[in-house]
């Protein structure tokens, strides 16, 4: 028997409800629930593989089944809807046994030398398996084998340490409508695969890393890029290399999870301490770039929108969205913006204006990107940037990293990132989140068509998960009406009407990522999607502090243009500042 | 069509020919050719075809005979194919095994007028054995009617039951299925008034479809009904729509029964000619029914009604989660019907004959017949039709004839792979929905398989684990994982190479595979090994320890890395690291792990 524990979350009794028997405990549940979610809101916590709450119920992993009264069989809990009366169990002898049965079957089909796993000690299969103290494989014989594929420089696919939970399927099918991987073969021996034995690197895959992110165990990693860099770095006294590192705007906010601090602890400060800690001679921010790319790209919105050219103009941060349009929308191509992702701006300025200003050669500057998805190691290797950058290192990456050089992250004091490349806007800040680039674009939009300082910075209607957030907003006598999409599923929705020209926007943001860049393929797995809302409250709080909450008003950006760049959108802005699109051909 | 067939003269709304005496005589004279006028008959379905029909019927048409020579479907008898049926002066032979060669003599015996001995088994079908204690309502048009003729099946009562149909309303059509006391013929036998009920109340665009993928190895009921007499399943099908107020219809038909899927094509066309398929049915304005065939692919798993329908929507046929139940989400998101095959043919009797006509066939709640495929180590093997609540012992001896070359009876097996073996002590169960279950088994399809004294049965078992392994999707991890596993220890045991305690493992795994797979296939993959294992669990002693399993020694090239200690499922490798292992022999299984995991082949096969 267990104890009456409370609600998590608070009940709306406006919605029909039944009442129902778990473990001996009367639980309230709403009508169109099933018996998985009413025992989660219950504290009741059920093992599963397979169930995501934003994906499509599948019942396959059957980890979750429970003991349901009258029925014959064991029930998978997240596919039974609730009904009155209804008695549950949910860890009875009949389901634990269930429960150990399948977990020994899955490990008599794995590869179990863990400690060599990316994914060891943060993994679904051994979380189960220790706590119910799986202590023999009863079942032996043939295992399935597939090659390992390490084509792309973005995510690895191990197909041996699969499970087949069918959750990067889904999110690459259903969520992102990319359906670079799929369930081949039959029976004992399905693997999920790119389709035709193609590698993951000819495949439509955009990199987007959300597989990674969903997958329980190691069969989907990022492509590592820690031990090349460490071999640069340790080498450094003899080679005189001058490392700099850059730092997305979406870090701040998700590293603590990754030493054990609650999401949502902004650790900008140490982060930065850290960085150098490890070996970086100049810590540079994202944020900065970030603000440059909103004074190109709201130049570039305004010229559009008073020529009423090429509208929608759609924000190109995110190097996932870029490679889909690239892909799936080549006629379309002209809507995105030409400006380069922030991370892109910062690169370029360090290889010319820093390397200028400090006196080094650029060929002996190692720059490092800290970013939260794996597509920006797919970004670097575009040639239109020239190897601007050396390694990318994801969130997760970071945190291994700050371990394997032993540093105490949570004992670290606060520092401060270097200049010129350090100073940033709150505009800058948001750009992590869902509705963060639209926001800072609007903030100085805004003020370029009115040639005003307008006191309004806050744009809440693109806030939130909702995959589409419109908006329309009254502007020097413009009504312009603007979207943030999140998801590439939704993005599709936008860019079939822009293609069938029904599109009613001027300005749209599109993050691959549900959340933005907080949820990215290289941030933290997430527990529930609360975990992002603090992710993105650290964020706004942090915006809501800086001394500068427009992109054109950061001191740095301007002294950058003054001294360097020239005119917003100019023809040096242009050569460095701005790119191309292609199409990309995939099988 | 809008001119009657018969007597050619224009149809009225709802009917397929009219009650004039003109009309009468026309079809009188149609049956007649089919049971009194000189005629030979072929039988031409895909077992006839495979008894080499083909060559006789060849032979019979080039010998310039003076009746005509059809080609028809089959009778059921397929123990006796090809079957070829002469009738001269209104004396009818049926000839069984006439092949080729037999067949020049029976020509002899047709130009005189006489009986060929040597084939002869028969002057009608109640005469013969096979059909003694069958019961023939559904497949009464089987072997006689020329299958794609409609006026055949018109004339032998055929459409009555749609034009019974369309002077009742939804309900009412429910109303009779229900009185029927009809249950799905597929395997489940849910009542098929319940099914269409729900589905009949949903709006908007609605699917109904057949199952016909017939995926059982042994059955093969479904496909002699479509090659026989397709147009039975037609109008049961069209009835459906009338009931439910579906407009789609799909038969979905596995693709390796071509030519049942090449007679449904024609037949569909025919009827679509003739107004008894497509738009305005039978002249009644609105009265739409689309019909089209699609073939599987190769998966029995296909046949789970989930599952199907992805199949249908071109997905992978992975089967989901219910609910959604196919009557509230199914094809593409629309409501959806399924039925097997022979249901739907049910439904054409059921309408044509009335409801209480099948409540006085068969036992208390499972009235009708059942269309049964027999086969194995019977002197008979076939199609038969029973009526439900026949006896086991009927099925096998009265039918069957018993045991083939005078061997003693050991097992039924029934329902394929998702049945389960029953022993002699229970062969006076009756053959029904609710009879067969208390015994661990199915009736399922509708597949008997005789087993003899020298039939192994844990070899019975490991040739349907096969089957379930190999057709399993993969979806669910009991189904994939645990079938292959099962298999894996039968296969051992029956090769003499298995361990006690893998009968108890073998148990227990069947249970949790049993208890917990997502789909029909895992649920009841473990049927034929749990009814073996209860009924003949002597025969897994006995193979246990019969052969001299393989024996593991580590040889001196060990490099003492313990691999194969940590990889060894029973502990039985000892050893401390960089020295050489030791395996006991007395606790080895013999499974050959360490053999596997061994990185530089230090251990020796013995």
């Amino acid at each position: 028997m267990f104890k009456k524990k409370r609600c998590k979350v608070k009940f709306r009794k406006e919605k029909p409800t039944v009442k129902l028997v778990i473990n001996g405990m009367e639980i309230l549940a709403y009508q169109d629930e099933t018996i998985f979610q009413a025992a989660e809101r219950n504290c009741i916590n059920i093992p599963h593989f397979c169930y995501h709450p934003r994906l499509k119920v599948v019942g396959a992993c059957r980890m979750c089944v429970v003991e349901v009264e009258g029925r014959r069989n064991l029930e998978a809990s997240c596919s039974t809807p609730v009904k009155e009366g209804q008695v549950v169990y949910t860890h009875s002898e009949r389901v634990i046994e269930a429960r150990r049965t399948i977990l020994e079957l899955l490990l008599a089909n794995h590869d179990l030398n863990c400690p060599t796993c990316k994914k060891n000690l943060n993994c679904k299969l051994q979380e189960y398996s220790t706590d119910l103290m799986i202590d023999e494989i009863s079942y032996v014989g043939e295992m399935r084998h597939n090659p390992k594929d390490h084509s792309s420089v973005s995510i690895q696919r191990d197909p041996d340490k699969c499970i087949l939970c069918g959750r990067c399927v889904r999110v690459c099918g259903d969520v992102q409508t990319v359906h670079a991987i799929g369930q081949v073969n039959r029976g004992f021996y399905m693997n999920v695969e790119p389709p035709f034995k193609h590698e993951l690197s000819e495949s439509s895959c955009i990199n987007c890393g959300q597989c990674v992110v969903n997958c329980p165990v190691g069969a989907l990693t990022e492509h590592s890029s820690i031990h090349e860099f460490i071999k640069e770095l340790v080498d450094k006294s003899k080679t005189k290399k001058h490392f700099v590192v850059q730092v997305a705007p979406s870090i701040r906010a998700t590293l603590g999870e990754l030493f054990g601090m609650p999401a949502g602890t902004p650790v900008t400060g140490k982060l930065v301490t850290a960085l150098r800690e490890v070996g970086f001679d100049m810590v540079f921010d994202t944020d900065l770039a970030a603000d440059i790319t909103i004074v190109e790209e709201a130049t570039e919105f305004v010229k559009r929108l008073k020529n009423n050219d090429n509208l929608p103009m759609i924000t190109t941060c995110c190097p996932a969205w870029i490679k889909f349009g690239e892909q799936f929308f080549i006629d379309e191509l002209e809507h995105m913006s030409s400006c380069r992702s922030p991370q892109a701006i910062l690169a370029s300025l360090v290889r010319t204006y820093y390397a200028e200003k400090k006196g080094v050669d650029a060929d002996d500057i190692v720059l490092v990107d800290i970013m939260p998805c794996t597509a920006k190691k797919y970004e670097i290797q575009r040639p239109e940037f020239a190897g601007d950058v050396d390694y990318v290192l994801t969130t997760v990456e970071l945190a291994k990293l700050i371990k394997q050089f032993n540093i105490d992250f949570e004992d670290l004091p606060d520092s401060e990132f270097d200049n010129p490349l350090g100073i940033s806007s709150g505009a800058g800040a948001i750009f992590g989140r869902s509705g963060g680039v639209m926001e800072a674009a609007l903030r100085t939009a805004a003020d370029f068509l009115t040639g005003k300082d307008l006191k309004k910075v806050e744009y809440e209607k693109v806030r939130g998960l909702e995959t589409l957030k419109e908006a329309e907003i009254n502007i020097a006598g413009h009504k312009i009406k603007v979207a943030a999409v999140q998801t590439l599923g939704e993005a599709r929705k936008i860019m079939d009407d822009i293609r069938a020209g029904k599109s009613p926007y001027h300005f749209i943001e599109i993050m691959a990522c549900y959340g933005g860049c907080i949820g990215g393929g290289g941030q933290p797995p997430l527990k529930d999607d609360d975990v992002l809302v603090e992710r993105a409250g650290a964020l706004n709080k942090q915006d809501v502090k800086m001394k500068y909450r427009k992109s054109h008003k950061n001191p740095a950006v301007l002294e950058i243009y003054k001294e360097y760049v020239g005119e917003f959108g100019g023809e040096k802005a242009h050569k460095l500042l701005h790119t191309k699109y292609s199409k990309k051909d995939y099988i | 069509m809008k001119t009657c067939l018969f007597c050619g003269k224009e149809l009225e709304v709802g009917k397929v020919h009219h009650e004039s005496s003109e009309c009468k005589d026309k079809i009188s004279e149609v049956n007649n050719y089919l049971e009194k006028d000189d005629r030979i008959t072929v039988g031409v379905a895909t077992c006839g075809l495979a008894a080499g029909a083909k060559k006789s019927l060849d032979v019979l048409r080039s010998s310039k005979l003076s009746m005509p020579v059809d080609e028809v479907g089959c009778s059921g008898m397929c123990f006796n194919e090809p079957i070829v049926s002469v009738r001269i002066a209104g004396k009818t032979f049926i000839y069984g095994e006439a092949t080729e060669d037999k067949i020049r003599n029976i020509i002899k015996t047709i130009k005189d007028g006489t009986r060929h001995d040597d084939c002869f088994i028969g002057e009608k079908l109640e005469d013969i054995e096979f059909f003694k204690k069958q019961k023939r309502v559904l497949m009464s048009n089987c072997g006689l009617v020329s299958p794609l003729v409609v006026e055949h099946y018109i004339a032998r009562e055929g459409y009555k039951g749609l034009m019974h149909a369309v002077e009742l309303d939804s309900g009412e059509i429910i109303a009779e299925i229900k009185k029927s006391g009809l249950r799905g013929r597929g395997g489940a036998g849910f009542p098929t008034h319940m099914k269409w009920d729900i589905f009949s109340k949903s709006s908007g665009e609605k699917y109904l479809v057949v199952n016909g993928d017939e995926g059982d190895p042994g059955a093969f009921m479904n496909r002699t009904l479509i090659e026989s007499d397709p147009f039975r399943i037609l109008e049961g099908f069209t009835i459906a729509s009338r009931a439910t107020g579906a407009k789609k219809g799909i038969i979905y038909t596995r693709a390796e029964y071509p030519l049942a899927v090449e007679t449904l094509e024609k037949a569909i066309s025919i009827c679509e000619e003739n107004n008894l398929l497509g738009k305005d049915i039978l002249g009644i304005k609105g009265f739409d029914f689309d019909v089209e065939v699609k073939t599987g692919a190769g998966a029995f798993v296909c046949g789970e009604e989930t599952s199907l329908m992805k199949s249908v929507e071109g997905k992978r046929g992975h089967p989901m989660p219910r609910p959604p139940y196919p009557a509230q989400k199914g094809i593409l998101g629309h409501p959806t019907n399924i039925n097997n095959v022979e249901t739907y043919a049910h439904v054409a009797n059921v309408l044509r004959y009335g409801s209480s006509f099948y409540e006085k066939i068969g036992v208390e709640k499972n009235h009708g017949t059942k269309a049964i495929c027999l086969a194995g180590k019977v002197l008979r093997a076939g199609v038969a039709e029973v009526p439900l609540g026949i006896t086991l012992r009927e099925v096998v001896y009265d039918i069957g004839g018993g045991l083939k070359n005078g061997k003693k009876f050991k097992a039924v097996q029934l329902g394929g792979p998702s049945g389960g073996c029953i022993p002699e002590q229970f062969l006076d169960t009756t053959l029904d929905f609710d009879s067969v279950p208390k015994l661990g088994a199915i009736m399922g399809s509708g597949g008997v398989i005789v087993l003899d004294e020298d039939d192994s049965m844990v070899d019975v078992a490991r040739f349907f684990l096969t089957f379930t392994t190999s057709e399993s999707c993969g979806k669910c991890v009991p189904c994939r994982e645990g079938t292959k596993r099962m298999l894996e220890i039968v296969d051992r045991v029956s090769k003499g190479m298995g361990q006690h305690h893998e009968i108890e493992l073998l148990k227990r795994l069947a249970k949790v595979v049993q208890d917990s797979s997502l789909c029909g296939l895992g649920k009841s993959a473990p049927n034929p090994v749990l009814t073996t294992l209860k009924y003949f669990g002597k025969e897994y002693e006995e193979a246990l320890g019969q052969k001299k399993p393989n024996t593991f020694m580590i040889t001196d090239r060990c490099i003492g890395c313990g691999l194969c200690k940590r990889n060894c499922p029973v502990k039985a490798i000892s050893g401390t690291p960089k020295a050489k292992h030791h395996i006991d022999q007395e606790t080895c299984v013999h499974c050959g792990k360490c053999h596997k995991v061994c990185p530089v082949n230090a251990i020796d096969i013995l």
